[in-house]
Order: structure tokens, then C-alpha cells, then sequence
């Protein structure tokens, strides 16, 4: 049994069909679906234990904090972060990226450059461009190479003195590209530049060692790994974390409150002023339980199978353009493609009468879109429960798109 | 739903737009774009005497927005520019017989916008 046929009865809304057909869910770049197993996690929470953490003195109270801390430890593990501090829960990958952007922000001059790529999700760009804007410093860009990876020789050549952090995509929402994040990083500390990674492609699909890969910040979200929307988690390394001054207040985030100034608490809760997504962080436990039951190896290993199956069947239909890496070994669970002669809403929306969801439109990365000269692409995207079937039902779609327009 | 979403008026007018196309010496012009989407069109029309006398479009659009725009210079010939303010989201619904979804709304009046946008302040003096 492959491992998308051994997950697919843990997902209650595989079940269900669409325009009459049985559901093929190729839309989980955007937001993945949820195990059973997560549902009834915060199912089991709301009933049981609901309540404030930290400052609550009664049961519930204790039992939500307890757990609400128990996902943060999980979340340490699945990472390989060194320590529990360097788990930051936010409401996802913009809000960890603009939690950042924010914080650095302030610490910018004139001159000072901060270092972003082509082929970026317009959240790791915008808090940039706002950043910069703000305080005078210089956006840079590292331009895209053969329309699918990064130009590494321009990307030394833009490092230097001024550069005061690099924020990459660790895989392209669009393109696939896994980037060669180590050198990425290992070339920005020797100019003595911090380094920010958009994990949220990533962390759902691979195994990740942050301590080892020694970035700054690492970012991502909760609901594109089989967890609930409205939380995330920003990674960051205690020693960089401990420079920074918060960027947003609140409670929870002091120590000690006068009515003209205040005392910031310990990491990691100094960048979690409100209260925090509880539920969803319980939650969260659930789906990284998840996914270490199943493995990342063997969850990476089943998404190259079914990247490689894609790029077979979609580069055999005509008229059919795929964009980004063509080897699976250097590609995340993503592939972008075009259907000559047919705009990608369109043909959206004629998959969907299949029964079949992709995502259609420039993905939140206008851009790139406008550098490889199109408006948008198709995008088909795999989690842990699809299958080959599922890849065969898509092309077999693709295939009669034309002929219904 | 009693229409589909295609309708044949949707993909006749895909395949053979009626009015697809540049207009040498139009006197109106405006061009926008879906931000949802990222589409972009732009109707060039040239009034004589008042009236709409021909129009064209053009742009990087869904088979949806080409059919609307398509619809919408059949419906704006010969019409003044008082009565091609008053054409409705719902004129072109009613003939594109098909059953839009509220996403694919945008995608209907983006043309609609884009000639409101050309009579309001977009209109070269001849």
C-alpha cells in the first residue's frame, strides 16, 4: 500500500464528491487538508481543557497551557530547533515574516540592503519593500536563472558590508525550486548578513534540521501541513532572538508593566503578545504527530513519486507548458503549468466540473509570473493522501480541457 | 443551478470574438486589471455624433471577461454615452446565460468598469 492510499482514510473530506464526481484534492501548496486525527485533537480540547494559558490558576487553565507548551516542544522537535525558546507561535507565515520585517525594520539605516529573490511569495516581499521604504535602505533581488532557479553567481556578487539580511523561499510556491538554502545561508553569515527562510512550501514536505542549517529565522504555516489555519510558527535562533526588541505589544509578552515603560518577558513568549492560537497550536501537536508517525523521508520520498508522475503525464498532453525545475530530486510537491490557448481560471474552473481542484492565477508571486512572461499558470500540489490515481484523473482532465472551451 | 458555466454564448465568443481587436483612431480608451486575477483588458472605442460607433478589445483575459467585453461593445454600439453609463452587471449576466459564480463575478464587469472608466475621464478630444 502506497502511503497516500494508507492516509486517505484519515482525511473525512476525501470522501466527499464534487459536481459528482469523487474529490481529487490537488490544492494543498494553498492549504492542505486535515486528519481526523487533528480534528478530533481540537475537538477533544474544546470540550475538555478550553481556557487562557499562563495566568489562569484553576484546571483548565493548567491543562490548556500544558498543552498549548506540549505543541511547542513538538514543534522544537520536528524542526531539530536546539531549543524551545526558538519556537515562536504567530498566525502563520506572513505574520511571521512581517513580525520580522517589522522588528529589523527599525533597526535599518540608509544604505543598509536587504536581499530578496524573483521568484518570491509577495509575502516574503512586501514587509521588505515596506522595510526599506520606511527607513531608506535598498531592496536588492536575486534574479532567477533558466526560468527555474536562482542565480547564485549574482547572488554573491549582491552580498556585501551593507547587506543586513537575506529572505528566501526555501521552495518556490510556484516554480517548485528547492533552493540551496545551506549555501544561502552559509554566504550570508560570512558577510555577517542574517538570513530568513519561507519555509511554508517546505516544512509540510521535508525533513527539517534547523539547528544544522544555522539561518536566522525560519517561517511557516500550520494548515499547509495537515494543521488548522490561524496559526504558524517562526523559528528563531535564540542567539539572533535575544538581540530583538519586540515589534508588537501586548500582554504576554512583558515581564513587568509600569504605566510609562515595561519589562519584556523570556523568549520565546516576548513575540507572542495576545492570546495565543491555543486550539490551533493543540492542533498543530496533532498534525506534526502526524506527520512523524508517518516520517518526512517517506512523506518526501511519496511527494517526489507523485512530482515525478505529474511532470510525466502533463509534459505528454500537447499544448501543455510546465514551468520550474523538471528533475524531482531538486523539486518540492508543486508543479506550475500553462494549457496553450486556454486562460488558467478557465481552465480551473473546467478541472473543478471534474471533480478535480487546482489553483489558478499568479499564486501571490506577480513577479515571477511577469518574468517568465505570463499571467498566471495551473497549479497542481500534493500532500501526504494523494495518489497516483489522482495524478491520472488531473491529466485525463488536462487533456479534454481544450475541448470544452 | 439551471445554466452551466460555459454557456455556448461563453465559448462562441471565446473562440470567435465578434469585436477582439485594436482600434486605430479611437477617442476613448481605458485599459484595468483584476487584482484578484492579475487579467488585464482594455476597450478602444471611437465616438461619432455623439453615439458609440465602433469599439474593439484587447487584453490578457478568462474566457469569461473576453465574452463580457465581447457582449458588452455588441450591447454599447451606437448608444450615447449617457446610455453606456447606464449599462448594468446584470445586462451582461443576462445574456452570457451562465451560471457565474460569485468568484467569476470580477470577471463579468471588469469590461464594465473598463468603459465607465474610458466615458470618465479617459476621452480624447478629436
Amino acid at each position: 500500500m502506497t502511503l497516500g492510499e494508507l492516509c486517505r482514510p484519515d482525511f473525512p473530506i476525501l470522501a466527499r464528491p464534487v459536481h459528482g464526481r469523487s474529490l481529487v484534492y490537488l490544492d494543498s501548496g494553498a492549504s492542505s487538508q486535515k486528519p481526523r486525527q487533528v480534528l478530533e485533537a481540537m475537538q477533544r480540547y474544546y470540550e475538555r481543557s478550553n481556557a487562557n494559558v499562563h495566568r489562569s490558576i484553576h484546571t483548565l487553565g493548567e491543562e490548556a497551557t500544558e498543552q498549548y507548551e506540549a505543541a511547542r516542544d513538538a514543534v522544537r522537535a520536528f524542526v531539530s530547533a536546539r531549543h524551545r525558546q526558538e519556537i515562536v507561535f504567530t498566525r502563520g507565515t506572513t505574520d511571521g515574516i512581517n513580525i520580522i520585517a517589522a522588528t529589523i525594520g527599525r533597526t535599518l539605516r540608509p544604505g543598509d540592503e536587504v536581499i530578496v529573490s524573483e521568484m518570491e511569495h509577495h509575502s516574503n516581499l512586501i514587509p521588505w519593500q515596506m522595510a526599506c521604504r520606511d527607513r531608506g535602505a535598498t531592496l536588492r533581488v536575486i534574479p532567477l536563472q533558466d526560468a527555474a532557479y536562482l542565480d547564485m553567481a549574482a547572488y554573491a556578487r549582491l552580498l556585501g558590508p551593507r547587506t543586513r539580511l537575506v529572505a528566501v523561499a526555501h521552495i518556490s510556491n510556484v516554480l517548485g525550486t528547492i533552493n540551496p538554502v545551506a549555501e544561502i545561508v552559509r554566504r550570508a553569515r560570512d558577510v555577517g548578513a542574517l538570513t530568513l527562510l519561507d519555509g511554508a512550501q517546505a516544512a509540510p514536505h521535508l525533513p527539517l534540521d534547523l539547528a544544522t542549517l544555522g539561518c536566522d529565522f525560519y517561517v511557516f504555516s500550520g494548515h499547509k501541513m495537515l494543521g488548522p489555519t490561524g496559526i504558524g510558527v517562526l523559528y528563531g535562533r535564540r542567539e539572533t532572538l535575544e538581540t530583538l526588541e519586540p515589534g508588537v505589544g501586548g500582554s504576554e509578552m512583558i515581564k513587568e508593566v509600569w504605566l510609562d515603560h515595561a519589562q519584556w518577558n523570556d523568549l520565546p513568549w516576548r513575540f507572542e503578545p495576545g492570546t495565543p492560537p491555543i486550539a490551533e497550536a493543540v492542533g498543530l501537536h496533532a498534525a506534526v504527530d502526524y506527520l512523524d508517525k508517518l516520517g518526512m523521508e517517506r512523506v518526501s520520498a511519496h511527494e517526489r513519486d507523485l512530482t515525478r508522475r505529474c511532470l510525466d503525464a502533463l509534459t505528454a498532453v500537447p499544448g501543455v507548458t510546465v514551468y520550474g525545475p523538471r528533475n524531482p530530486e531538486i523539486k518540492g510537491a508543486v508543479v506550475a503549468f500553462n494549457v496553450e490557448g486556454l486562460h488558467p481560471h478557465d481552465g480551473a474552473a473546467l478541472l473543478d466540473q471534474s471533480g478535480v481542484a487546482v489553483r489558478a492565477g499568479h499564486h501571490c508571486a506577480q513577479p515571477l509570473a511577469r518574468r517568465l512572461g505570463i499571467s498566471g499558470t495551473l497549479r497542481a500540489s500534493f500532500s501526504v493522501y494523494n495518489t497516483a490515481a489522482d495524478v491520472e484523473r488531473l491529466a485525463e482532465a488536462v487533456a479534454g480541457l481544450r475541448d470544452q472551451l | 443551478m439551471s445554466a452551466v458555466q460555459y454557456s455556448d454564448v461563453i465559448r462562441q465568443r471565446f473562440r470567435n470574438p465578434r469585436f477582439r481587436g485594436r482600434l486605430a483612431d479611437a477617442n476613448l480608451s481605458f485599459e484595468d486589471v483584476n487584482p484578484l486575477c492579475g487579467d488585464r483588458i482594455a476597450i478602444e472605442g471611437r465616438m461619432e455624433g455623439g453615439r458609440l460607433a465602433e469599439a474593439r478589445h484587447h487584453g490578457d483575459c478568462c474566457a469569461i471577461c473576453g465574452a463580457s467585453a465581447d457582449l458588452l461593445v455588441e450591447i454599447g454600439l451606437g448608444r450615447s454615452a449617457e446610455e453606456l453609463g447606464r449599462i448594468q452587471p446584470g445586462d451582461l449576466l443576462e445574456r452570457l446565460e451562465a451560471d457565474i459564480r460569485p468568484t467569476r463575478l470580477k470577471c463579468v464587469t471588469l469590461p464594465l468598469t473598463v468603459l465607465h472608466g474610458a466615458l470618465a475621464g479617459k476621452e480624447v478630444a478629436r
